[in-house]
């Protein structure tokens, strides 16, 4: 009977040892395959995408008129990101949406919320832990630091005003105008949400920025 | 328990030890492609929307 239990235990603690793996690892692998078939499926659409008619900016080169790329379908993939402050080759492929299953590909765009370069807020959020955990250091981003995506030959680059820590129940955070529902977005923002602490629910990690530059 | 099942597996020595080997195989590939994405959503550090 005892040698029964024991080996029950044994088992269950084998089974969670595995499951840590998984966690730790495999989930990562997971979307390490992922990232590269995405990266390639963005280029064959850039590719045969219509050239955007570029409309020379105004002044400044903030008064951007051209519009963003294409909403692609859930799942799909839209976007290049970099940021340097997260390593020199910390490169990854946005997909469409943040349910589980898209942000197991890696960082999401939060649908509904304005595209890059647009005004309002343009809304990613990406793991801290597992799946590849794109955003297992965005607690180091610093005001100032730069946040780019591209498209083909079209980039956009928004510039960290601040990080804050709040409650999972804030969306105000990824509304047009931040915490104000019923504003008109004036700005061009960039909004990245993570969770915090890393391997934890309580919080959420946000990053806010605004658009330095678009082509 | 895993004596028990030892001695019900058929066959020699060798043929116990192919079947045990792909009989794990078989646990750990549903374990880790049924079992665990769906335990997953149960581990802290998955939520990362405001919602």
């Amino acid at each position: 009977m005892l040698r029964a239990i024991g080996e029950v235990l044994l088992t269950l603690g084998v089974v969670l040892a595995l499951f840590v793996v998984y966690l730790a690892w495999w989930t990562g692998v997971e979307t390490s395959v992922a990232q590269p078939r995405l990266a390639s499926d963005l280029g064959r659409v850039v590719a045969s995408a219509p050239p955007v008619t570029k409309t020379p900016a105004v002044g400044r080169s903030l008064r951007i008129v051209d519009p963003p790329p294409p909403v692609p379908a859930t799942g799909a993939p839209y976007l290049d990101l970099t940021i340097p402050r997260l390593g020199h080759d910390w490169r990854w492929v946005v997909v469409q949406g943040v349910g589980l299953t898209q942000l197991a590909l890696g960082p999401g765009h939060y649908p509904g919320t304005a595209g890059p370069g647009e005004i309002g807020n343009f809304a990613v959020a990406a793991h801290r832990s597992t799946h590849g955990e794109p955003f297992a250091y965005l607690d180091r981003m610093r005001p100032g630091d730069l946040v780019r995506f591209s498209y083909g030959s079209r980039a956009w680059t928004y510039r960290v005003d601040k990080s804050f820590i709040t409650d999972p129940s804030d969306v105000g955070v990824i509304y047009p105008v931040p915490r104000q529902p019923k504003a008109m977005p004036t700005l061009r923002l960039l909004t990245l949400t993570t969770c915090d602490p890393r391997w934890g629910n309580e919080r959420r990690l946000i990053v806010v920025g605004t658009l330095v530059e678009g082509r | 328990m895993y004596a028990a099942l030892w001695r019900k597996l058929p066959g020699p020595t060798v043929v116990k030890a192919v079947t045990l080997i792909v009989v794990m195989a078989l646990v750990v590939l549903v374990l880790f492609s049924i079992v665990f994405p769906w335990a997953t959503q149960f581990v802290p550090g998955q939520e990362v929307l405001v919602d």
